[in-house]
């Protein structure tokens, strides 16, 4: 592999179309609004072509004037047809896009004819080519493409930091926003227009397919990790960097590994796989909301909820005047339907704990300490089924199942509480002892 | 010079005499009405983006379908071939939008367009990778993005036909569950019915139809063809069966009238112009679309226009009548007992003067039920009411009052409080409402038909109105 002059230009051209985009998705993924860019994105076809049109040039400012004119356009017909016409908003926006994406194809078609103006370099862009298209910044040759992408992307950088406050509160709360006196549908408006502007920006080396994924994957993936808007924000930049980076190099070295040595693939599409990568590891490993995260926690509770019952099982045992009562893991599978595998998980980690002493025949026997929490656990079974029996008048057959849910819950100021409300009871409502403490 | 095509060409083209043209707009027309049966359900359980997902995340599948097929030997560009990679690839993008939208705190729209701009982005690497490893005969891929209508063959119109078919027919079979599955999903859960099979049922319907229709009209315009008809169908009726006909019917119809333009594009400068068919139907969709939020009869703008209108006319009118009428009685209740009171005359300011009424407005308020018969202009800018005035008042101004009664007795408003919101609902108070505010009443002031008013009159009772009484 080679890394050239050239391969530091894409790589900063794709970096700042993707921090652009990263910057603005946040909001939009925060407004439930993460489909406009897409719908954005194929609608300013039209945009270009009749700034062909009138200007007979591929200039790039009319192109771009055209371009966002559209953009926003499509933002407000959708919203027209679903008020007016008072069709769901997805659907709106269906509508629109398609049928402008088809005007535009049509009027490409017909300039087609006088000039390369074609629809695949709209899709795909031509992130390759970038460096070639150069320009003179303070005495350095830098890719125009640079430019007006670093321009963007000062743009939405200044615009959302001055707008930061009603940004974010219109996103979160657009109601509170009016009355506070910010007129959310003009932020609406605002942010659509830096979509449009963002995406035509990028379109000509990034394409499309890294706009819409720019817009929404990283503001996607970065919601997963946090609750805090900017954290998120600082998140999704980084992911947009990564997506940039190791997007071209993989469209470089990713073909390779298939049996393609020697050919590499658009840089563009590469980071919007990235992208999706990473958006695959968020949603599966990010701390609190992943997938995994959330199941290791619930096996957690149930592994809890699992040696609690124990606990408490060999305390009643010991209440039926079964003297020094022992368990096997076999013994547990009969009385609480729990595999082997888990029974033996639940006793080991209870031993290690000190609740449970594990003698040389292989069976567990209580000891002093992990006979006060099981006291603990069945004062607060009975408490319940007493408080709930009093005060919700449940037939004390009817209370036991309750009991046994919310004893895992109970803490010890809970317990005080219904102490109190229950007038220190000393039996539960079948006739048992409370144990004391 | 926009120039038409001669009527030789018109001819030929219309009468389906060219069998290119017969294979394409047969094709097509069966591809619209088999989206706009599907799109339909779509629309209704609001997921009609799905469909971008769906066909976005199909090309993956293609390029995969073409590179394994070129490694296995063959030309890589057998069509059943590359349906079946879309298809599979189809499948598991719907799939990870049902999964991530389950399993994740993310909202619809953006697992929607995660999944949409991966896949695609996926797709776009396996394309590049393909186009510059030079297989040469890669080149045909390209229509699945932009389609290639106009070049339909006959094999491609029978798979359209039966997978049309095939659409039609289990929509048909399982209108009933779809139907509630659109409407009522939870209640379909709870008669036992197994939603997730439905629903999954319905999603292959739609990915089936995507995939087919990727041949003929590309990638990004076949959302079109499930959205844009049923949404406006939708304008046209409330029943879910006229819906799915009138969708099918504009589906059909734009894909018709589309692939027909294109074959006989108008000249433009003597040059003919190239109407590329696919873009060609979803404009042709648009122009249905456009129509039907205009003129639609179930929920069309015009309609609702029209109603509002004669609505707030229908109210203003009411507003006169009561103004006449409570100028004579006042606040006073009438018995049945009462005799019907002789005409009332108000001069034209001073109806202008207690009302928010320009003087535009209330001449047409005022013609208006001269037109009916319901006041007469004696003269001297005089109005009075007429005999079927004095009834049509009589009635307001009781359901006005009966709801100022009910108001205080029963929502514990003051009296004060309860002419404004009186004023907004007497005018849709319905019979049923009326005879039950009437047993109310009756039970507290039985033989009473209007009762007093609780508040004193805006502009003041009878005995300050400046002229009324008699007219000849």
């Amino acid at each position: 592999m080679n890394w050239m002059m050239i391969d530091t230009w894409t790589v900063i051209a794709g970096m700042l179309s993707a921090l652009s985009c990263a910057l603005l998705g946040n909001f939009l993924v925060l407004r439930r609004m993460s489909l406009m860019g897409d719908a954005i994105s194929h609608a300013v076809l039209p945009g270009l072509a009749i700034a062909f049109f009138v200007t007979g040039t591929r200039d790039s400012f009319p192109m771009f004037l055209g371009a966002s004119v559209v953009g926003v356009a499509t933002a407000v017909f959708t919203q027209w047809i679903s008020h007016f016409g008072k069709v769901e908003e997805g659907a709106a926006m269906g509508v629109v896009f398609t049928t402008l994406f088809a005007i535009g194809l049509i009027l490409i078609v017909h300039a087609a004819d006088h000039v390369d103006l074609d629809p695949g370099c709209v899709l795909y862009g031509t992130l390759a080519l970038t460096p070639l298209n150069t320009t003179t910044v303070w005495g350095f040759d830098v890719p125009r493409v640079v430019v007006s992408l670093g321009a963007v992307l000062a743009l939405n950088a200044i615009t959302l930091s001055l707008l930061y406050k009603e940004f974010k509160i219109s996103a979160f709360d657009p109601d509170l926003s009016t009355t506070l006196g910010i007129h959310s549908g003009l932020m609406h408006y605002l942010l659509m227009g830096l979509v449009a502007v963002t995406t035509v920006a990028s379109f000509e080396s990034v394409g499309s397919i890294l706009v819409i994924a720019m817009l929404i994957v990283p503001g996607a993936a970065a919601f997963m990790f946090t609750d805090r808007l900017p954290v998120m924000i600082g998140l999704s930049l980084v992911i947009a960097v990564l997506c940039a980076g190791f997007g071209h190099l993989g469209a470089i070295v990713v073909p390779g590994w298939f049996g393609f040595e020697g050919t590499s693939t658009s840089s563009a599409g590469m980071m919007a796989v990235v992208a999706g990568l990473i958006f695959v590891v968020a949603v599966v490993a990010a701390p609190r909301y992943g997938i995994v995260t959330k199941f290791v926690h619930r096996w957690q509770i149930s592994m809890t909820i699992l040696r609690e019952d124990i606990l408490g099982l060999i305390y009643r045992l010991e209440e039926h005047d079964v003297t020094g009562p022992t368990v096997v893991p076999g013994m547990l599978k009969d009385a609480m339907g729990v595999n082997q595998l888990y029974s033996k998980f639940s006793l080991w980690s209870l031993a290690r704990a000190g609740q449970l002493r594990r003698k040389d025949d292989g069976a567990y026997r209580i000891t002093s300490d992990g006979r006060d929490s099981a006291r603990l656990l069945v004062r607060s079974h009975r408490l319940w089924e007493t408080y709930l029996h009093h005060h919700l008048h449940l037939a004390p057959d009817h209370v036991h199942p309750t009991a046994e849910q919310l004893e895992h819950i109970t803490d010890a100021r809970m317990r005080e509480e219904l102490e109190v409300d229950t007038d220190q009871p000393s039996k539960d409502p079948h006739g048992r002892e409370i144990p004391r403490t | 010079m926009l120039e038409w095509p001669p009527w030789d060409e018109v001819a030929s083209i219309l009468m389906l005499r060219d069998y290119n043209t017969r294979i394409v707009v047969i094709g097509a027309s069966l591809l619209g009405l088999g989206g706009g049966v599907i799109g339909t359900f779509m629309l209704l359980r609001k997921r009609a983006l799905m469909s971008d997902v769906i066909s976005h995340a199909t090309l993956p599948g293609i390029g995969f379908a073409f590179l394994i097929m070129t490694a296995a030997g063959g030309t890589g560009k057998s069509l059943a071939g590359l349906l079946i990679g879309a298809l599979i690839s189809g499948t598991i993008g719907m799939g990870a939008v049902l999964l991530i939208r389950a399993q994740t705190r993310l909202k619809e729209d953006a697992v929607l367009g995660v999944v949409l701009s991966v896949f695609f982005g996926l797709g776009v690497v396996i394309m590049r990778i393909i186009q510059n490893t030079d297989m040469g005969h890669a080149a045909g891929l390209e229509s699945f993005i932009y389609g290639k209508t106009a070049s339909m063959l006959a094999s491609d119109v029978y798979w359209i036909a039966i997978a049309a078919a095939i659409i039609t027919a289990i929509c048909a079979l399982l209108y009933k569950e779809f139907e509630l599955l659109c409407f009522d999903q939870d209640f379909a859960g709870s008669l036992g019915w197994r939603v997730h099979l439905m629903d999954a049922m319905m999603m292959g319907l739609v990915v089936a139809i995507t995939v087919i229709g990727l041949q003929a009209v590309g990638l990004i315009l076949i959302i079109a063809l499930l959205i844009i008809p049923p949404a406006a169908a939708r304008f046209w009726t409330h029943h879910l069966l006229q819906m799915l006909m009138i969708s099918a019917f504009i589906g059909a119809a734009s894909c018709l009238l589309g692939s027909l333009a294109s074959a006989l594009p108008p000249r433009l400068n003597g040059e003919s112009m190239r109407l590329p068919a696919g873009a060609t139907i979803v404009v042709f969709a648009a122009a249905f679309f456009l129509v039907s939020m205009v003129f639609g009869t179930a929920h069309g703008m015009l309609r609702r226009w029209i109603e509002r209108f004669s609505l707030s006319r229908k109210i203003s009118q009411q507003h006169l009548l009561r103004m006449l009428y409570e100028a004579h009685h006042g606040e006073t209740a009438q018995r049945v007992s009462d005799p019907t009171p002789l005409s009332v005359c108000l001069p034209r300011d001073f109806l202008l003067e207690n009302s928010t009424w320009s003087s535009g407005q209330l001449h047409g308020i005022l013609a208006a039920l001269r037109r009916k018969g319901e006041i007469k202009e004696p003269g001297g800018n005089m109005f009075c009411l007429t005999e079927s005035g004095i009834r049509t008042a009589a009635r307001v101004v009781r359901n006005h009052r009966l709801w100022e009664v009910y108001l205080v007795r029963y929502a514990d408003i003051a009296p004060f409080h309860v002419d404004y919101s009186a004023d907004q609902i007497e005018h849709v108070l319905g019979d049923e409402l009326v005879a039950g505010l009437d047993r109310v009443l009756q039970s507290d002031h039985p033989g009473l038909v209007i009762p007093e008013s609780p508040h004193p009159l805006p502009y003041g009772a009878a005995s300050s109105a400046p002229t009324v009484g008699t007219s000849s």
